[in-house]
């Protein structure tokens, strides 16, 4: 700290002038990736943002926007994303290859257990419990997500939610065929809510 | 394997198809990959099929890894990597170039109609997530009250998830569930 800097709350974080090398972006993404029990995504910003300085906040916040709203694992996106920003498409590689690869190996090693232990009869109850769990963590993610949308109003927004709810949930329909149908709609009425509301 | 013609192309082909229309992430085209791997092409078991997803969840790293399981128990460690690379490529590929336009056009924003439309597509979609992980892994009623507990502390605090996993899982272990 120098003794003449302002007594400013924070200041304002610039972002590293020196962009990330491909062992950076392996090395920074599988940390990530490993770290990250229940959500990379609390990690990702934590490196990117805080720790390396690659980013700002809101760099990052828009990067993020657009990886959620394509289709797709979300942060793989960003990975991908974030890499070629700095190293073009080795960049990519090199943070996609972080990111999945370790954890993909440790998954593989599971599933090798799994396929020979899965029947014992211990490990079968435990699973069970946390698969119970699980769907629990997926129903509070549901609700989260919905307060918005109830709070705005938006019946017709509500009624295209259990439209493909009840289609894939309870129908069981395969997932194209009703996204071809429900995109569209679900476009029309959001172009014309916004035409009322201009 | 399986008396179908090469599992390892069927198992890539779905899952490079699905990785174009995971609207809303990994968690959200759980019900297709169920439809697929139980019901469609009997890959799994509904038990095998939520003990992958408990696994992917109490494992590090972003969500797709279910895909990893489900790969695996199709075709051991070729699909495994081969299923995880199918659904991460294609969106990945897409990623690449939307976020290269996008940064050389002066639109540097997702147009905001798409946003909104997106919205409630994502939200049906995990809430059928979670009615098909619950119907797999909710064999009796506690069970299902063990999900509404989680899912109700969950919404409420800020705990990190792994904990009510583990919690989860140690319930099973005792046998309470």
């Amino acid at each position: 700290m120098l003794s003449q800097s302002p007594p400013a709350p924070v200041p304002a974080p610039a972002t590293n002038p020196v962009p990330p090398g491909l062992i950076a972006l392996f090395a920074a993404f599988a940390k990530i990736s490993l770290s990250g029990f229940g959500g990379v995504l609390v990690f990702a910003r934590r490196a990117i943002v805080d720790e390396h300085r690659w980013m700002t906040a809101e760099e990052f916040n828009e990067t993020y926007a657009l990886c959620h709203f394509l289709p797709g694992p979300n942060v793989v996106n960003l990975s991908v994303v974030f890499g070629s920003r700095f190293r073009g498409v080795a960049g990519s590689v090199a943070a996609f290859a972080g990111l999945v690869g370790p954890p993909m190996a440790l998954v593989t090693l599971l599933a090798a257990l799994y396929a020979h232990f899965g029947e014992v009869d211990a490990l079968r109850r435990s699973l069970a419990g946390v698969s119970c769990a699980a769907a629990g963590l997926l129903l509070s993610a549901v609700f989260r997500m919905m307060v918005p949308l109830l709070k705005k109003r938006e019946i017709l927004l509500l009624l295209v939610m259990a439209a493909v709810f009840i289609a894939i949930g309870w129908l069981r329909l395969p997932l194209p065929r009703v996204l071809l149908l429900a995109a569209p709609i679900s476009i029309a009425i959001s172009s014309a809510a916004r035409r009322d509301a201009a | 394997m399986s008396s179908e013609p090469d599992p390892l192309f069927g198992l890539i082909s779905t899952f490079a198809l699905l990785s174009l229309f995971a609207v809303g992430g990994a968690n959200a085209a759980v019900p297709e990959m169920h439809r697929i791997a139980v019901e469609v092409h009997h890959w799994m078991t509904e038990k095998q099929f939520a003990d992958a997803f408990a696994i992917s969840q109490l494992s590090p790293g972003p969500n797709v890894l279910i895909v990893t399981l489900i790969g695996y128990a199709v075709a051991g460690v070729a699909g495994a990597v081969g299923a995880t690379v199918a659904m991460c490529v294609p969106t990945a590929v897409l990623a690449y170039f939307v976020s290269r336009r996008l940064a050389r056009s002066s639109a540097s924003r997702w147009p905001a109609v798409i946003r909104t439309a997106l919205v409630p597509l994502s939200i049906g979609l995990m809430a059928a997530s979670s009615l098909v992980v619950a119907e797999a892994a909710d064999k009796t009623w506690l069970a299902a009250l063990v999900t509404v507990t989680v899912a109700i502390i969950a919404a409420a605090t800020r705990l990190n998830p792994l904990w009510l996993l583990l919690v989860g899982g140690a319930l099973g272990f005792a046998g309470v569930i």
